[in-house]
């Protein structure tokens, strides 16, 4: 009887039982008081899972050979079993999603656990607030248009294009990328203002005039004015930290080199909050996909495969720092520190270890604190605010230098400030060197003035020059980047043909 | 499912592309940008390193006084925790700039795979002696039952563990687990029984004094090659060595890559040598038969050979899969013996010659040789 019934049934496909155990996560997860978007998850095998992995989770994204390169990377990796990729999800709405066919059930769960905490994390994050939430339909949008430009000025042109332009990638302002204002709609042009004299007070008699119009005063308004006009005539009138917007609007480019490079510029700010939140988001995604598994969605029999999964997940190789595993160990301090009151000046200044360390206020503000912080912090200002003395006491971490003597990395420092330090460093700029343009019009001869603001850690010189070669494709003119070379500043420039390298008068100390 | 197929080709275009400026033909410009360019190295006995071709677009990125981060883990100040050059990136939060090598651990049958792939290789097909059988033990799953030396140890921890968790003797604070009976696991196999193939190699190099220490090395390069290719086709895969110059003798592996002799050059010798050797140890009913020999093509005098023609003609094209000939270049060689050969066998079934120009030249000769499936 009940074998007649069950041989009635259609058998359950892989799709049903997932779409059953994504509905019941998502409740789990709304339950913790998640916000997630909508979001579409789609069962591929990993050949597919690679290809869409080297675009970037964009598997209409235009043309180039360094997606082919990513591609025989993970290809190999896969093959000879160093890497497979879990999870792959996309930030737009609705929020997309990949899992992979040959996952186990209880892999399954706990990517889509995962996925779920990073489209929370997308959802409402600040950092995300201006990104594309249509980019699945922008980025196909970029290839069709690049497609199109291929065809008619030929794959050479476009690709030598692209690969010039993909050099100066990361030329942009990531600090910005919340601000919806990053449109520069400051260069419009302004007549300069006539007879730009001091205004002066009327004097009634001539000889009250000296009075009530010092003579200092107009000359100290005279040079006042001055300055002001001579800023209006530099170009740009502040340094820009956007390169990229800087030579769409003034390189003297055709119009579809125009449209490539802002296609490049438009991809790295959509891409730049998840490389600002890397710890956090990795780190949230995994404090969830924890939570759900162990309290909420985990049968008996999978908790073996799951620790060993998560433990994979949480992992470090020795002397290194896992993003996953430092993300979430911060996520689960904070809660921590929330929930027993260990925050705030009486706390610091408590000098009883013993008293500090069983400190509990029973405050029960942990869970509360880590939705606040998960809304409006990126990684500098977490790392910046949580990053406390006892964690990295707690969790082991120094900071590591080369010893070129022995040619080796060796630990060199565990005090908690050069940690934070070192970390901080890390993540300005994205570990990138800052670079501006000080100048369109360097030597009044239409050349481009670089400075990069030297911050101790010398450019790569040597791939500096190459980078100032494909700047020169696209500005045309020769360019110049103003840095520092073993303490002596420098001039490093390209003219079309040529490198030169001059030392610049060290600043008055 | 329509979707599917469009971006699988789309992926494989630009694949395409990258390995085509790899290899490096298009977009010349971007060579010197082309990082770990070797394609296959070799590593320890029996495990090789794949490094990737990587292609790196220039940035402004920090330089050489950055190699600090933050890492985690045991230790004092001055505890070494990675070697510096040449092993790449160093440690650092899986950010910090880096050369891009993967290293893999590889058998010799996987890279004999990726050679295949790379220089898209045939599968050789054997000669047909499907009346030799050999049995072949293949493991294939896991059983209950079995000897302990083949007891899957994670599998049975595995079992233990649960069991434990399910009986709830379990203690975190001490996870000692004593597997019972019914935990353990083992590997079980099957017996095929499969037809045999027996392959034999005879390298045969010229060391007169004009094959220096440059073409030599060639030559140990390519006959490592060769041999990876062929073990992986064929199970039993036997190598013998002969070296030349106006006299020819069998030497062993060792002897025959170091060899350095002088003396005049004749080929004939060693084909002498070649035949008499497969007439006594490599009957062609049993034995595929492969000779590979490498000179610089300086022969003494046209009598010579003619007589090497003969013995190719009458002795060894009759009982060889086919006869390999390359010829090295060397600044003293006159590469007549190559001329000679291909006048003679125009597109001979058996005979493959093959130029090596140079260390370059390696990967093509590999694929003149090979290529051809035979």
């Amino acid at each position: 009887m009940r074998n007649t019934e069950r041989r009635s049934r259609k058998p359950l496909t892989q799709a049903d039982a997932l779409r059953r155990v994504q509905d019941e996560i998502l409740g789990h997860a709304m339950e913790y008081g998640l916000q997630p978007f909508r979001t579409v998850f789609e069962l591929i095998n990993f050949d597919e899972m690679n290809e869409i992995a080297s675009y970037g989770g964009f598997p209409t994204r235009y043309p180039h050979w360094r997606f082919g390169m990513e591609y025989e990377e993970l290809k190999k990796g896969y093959a000879y079993g160093l890497q497979k990729i879990y999870e792959l999800v996309i930030n737009n709405d609705p929020c997309y999603a990949y899992l992979m066919k040959s996952n186990s059930m209880v892999d399954q769960k706990m990517v889509i656990a995962h996925v779920y905490g990073h489209s929370d994390f997308f959802r409402n994050n600040m950092w995300f607030s201006q990104t594309n939430r249509r980019m699945i339909d922008e980025i196909a949008n970029h290839g069709t248009r690049i497609r199109r430009y291929v065809e008619k000025h030929g794959q050479e042109a476009v690709e030598g294009f692209l690969d010039a332009a993909l050099s100066l990638e990361n030329l942009i302002d990531y600090h910005s990328v919340y601000s919806p204002y990053r449109k520069r709609t400051r260069y419009e042009f302004i007549e300069e203002p006539e007879a730009a004299g001091p205004r002066r007070f009327k004097a009634e008699h001539g000889y009250m005039d000296r009075y009530i119009n010092p003579p200092g005063f107009l000359k100290e308004q005279r040079r006042r004015i001055e300055a002001e006009l001579q800023k209006k005539r530099r170009f740009p009138e502040e340094p820009v930290r956007d390169v990229l917007e800087f030579l769409i609007e003034f390189a003297p480019l055709d119009t579809w080199q125009r449209d490539v490079l802002s296609i490049v510029r438009e991809e790295a700010y959509y891409f730049a909050p998840q490389a600002l939140t890397k710890i956090m988001n990795e780190g949230w995604a995994s404090y969830w996909h924890a939570k759900i598994m162990t309290e909420k969605a985990l049968e008996a029999s999978e908790v073996v495969d799951f620790a060993d999964h998560h433990a994979s997940v949480m992992g470090m190789r020795p002397g290194s720092v896992n993003p996953y595993k430092l993300g979430v160990e911060l996520w689960r301090d904070i809660e921590d520190r929330w929930n027993r009151g260990r925050f705030g000046r009486e706390y610091e200044e408590c000098d009883d270890l013993a008293k500090k360390k069983a400190w509990d206020l029973k405050l029960g503000e942990g869970r509360e604190k880590i939705f606040e912080v998960r809304r409006i912090y990126n990684d500098i200002t977490f790392i910046d605010d949580f990053l406390t003395k006892e964690f990295c006491l707690e969790h082991k971490l120094f900071v590591y230098k080369f010893n070129a003597q022995a040619n080796r990395y060796e630990i060199a420092d565990r005090d908690f400030e050069a940690i934070k330090q070192s970390l901080l460093f890390r993540l300005t700029n994205m570990g990138h060197p800052i670079i501006v343009v000080v100048d369109g019009n360097f030597r009044n001869r239409a050349e481009m003035l670089l400075k990069h603001r030297h911050e101790g850690v010398d450019l790569d010189v040597e791939e500096g020059r190459d980078t100032l070669r494909n700047l020169h494709r696209l500005w045309q003119r020769p360019v110049s980047l103003d840095t520092v070379v073993d303490d002596q500043p420098k001039l490093l420039s390209f003219d079309g043909t040529t490198f030169k390298e001059e030392d610049l008068a060290s600043p008055a100390a | 499912m329509q979707r599917t197929n469009t971006y699988i080709k789309k992926i494989e275009k630009d694949h395409a592309r990258f390995r085509d400026i790899i290899r490096g033909q298009v977009r010349k410009d971007l060579r010197k940008y082309i990082a770990n360019g070797e394609m296959l190295g070799r590593k320890g006995k029996y495990t090789v390193s794949i490094p990737l071709p990587q292609l790196r677009t220039p940035t402004f990125r920090y330089g050489k006084n950055d190699r600090t981060g933050v890492g985690q883990g045991e230790g004092d100040v001055g505890t070494p925790i990675a070697p510096g050059d040449p092993a790449a990136p160093g440690p650092g939060a899986g950010d910090s700039p880096g050369q891009h090598v993967l290293e893999v651990d590889l058998t010799l049958d996987e890279l004999a795979q990726i050679l295949g792939e790379e220089l898209a290789l045939p599968r050789i097909k054997p000669k047909d002696r499907s009346s030799i059988l050999i049995e072949h033990t293949k493991y294939t799953g896991i059983s209950r039952v079995g000897p302990e030396s083949l007891r899957h140890f994670k599998r049975t921890y595995k079992e233990a563990l649960k069991r434990a968790v399910a009986m709830g003797t379990y203690d975190p604070d001490n996870p000692m687990l004593i597997p019972v009976r019914e935990d353990k696991r083992y590997r079980s196999w099957k017996i095929k029984e499969v037809p045999q193939n027996n392959a034999v190699i005879l390298y045969m190099m010229d060391v007169s004094g004009s094959m220096g220490d440059e073409q030599k090395e060639i030559v140990r390069i390519e006959a490592f090659w060769i041999d990876t290719w062929l073990r992986s086709q064929y199970k039993k895969l036997e190598t013998r060595y002969v070296v030349h110059d106006a006299a020819a003798k069998e030497v062993d592996r060792e002897t025959f890559y170091h060899l350095k002799e002088s003396g005049g050059t004749k080929i004939s010798s060693a084909y002498q040598l070649c035949s008499e050797m497969i007439r006594k140890d490599y009957s062609p009913v049993e034995w595929n038969v492969y000779p590979f020999h490498f000179s610089d093509g300086d022969n003494w005098g046209s009598e010579d050979t003619r007589k090497c023609m003969e013995i190719l003609e009458n002795e060894l094209f009759p009982r060889t899969n086919v006869f390999c000939y390359g010829q090295v270049k060397s600044a003293y060689g006159s590469g007549q013996f190559k001329k000679d050969l291909d006048e003679k066998f125009v597109r001979h079934e058996h005979l493959i010659t093959s130029e090596i120009k140079d260390k370059d030249g390696i990967v093509d000769s590999i694929r003149d040789f090979l290529g051809k499936g035979k």
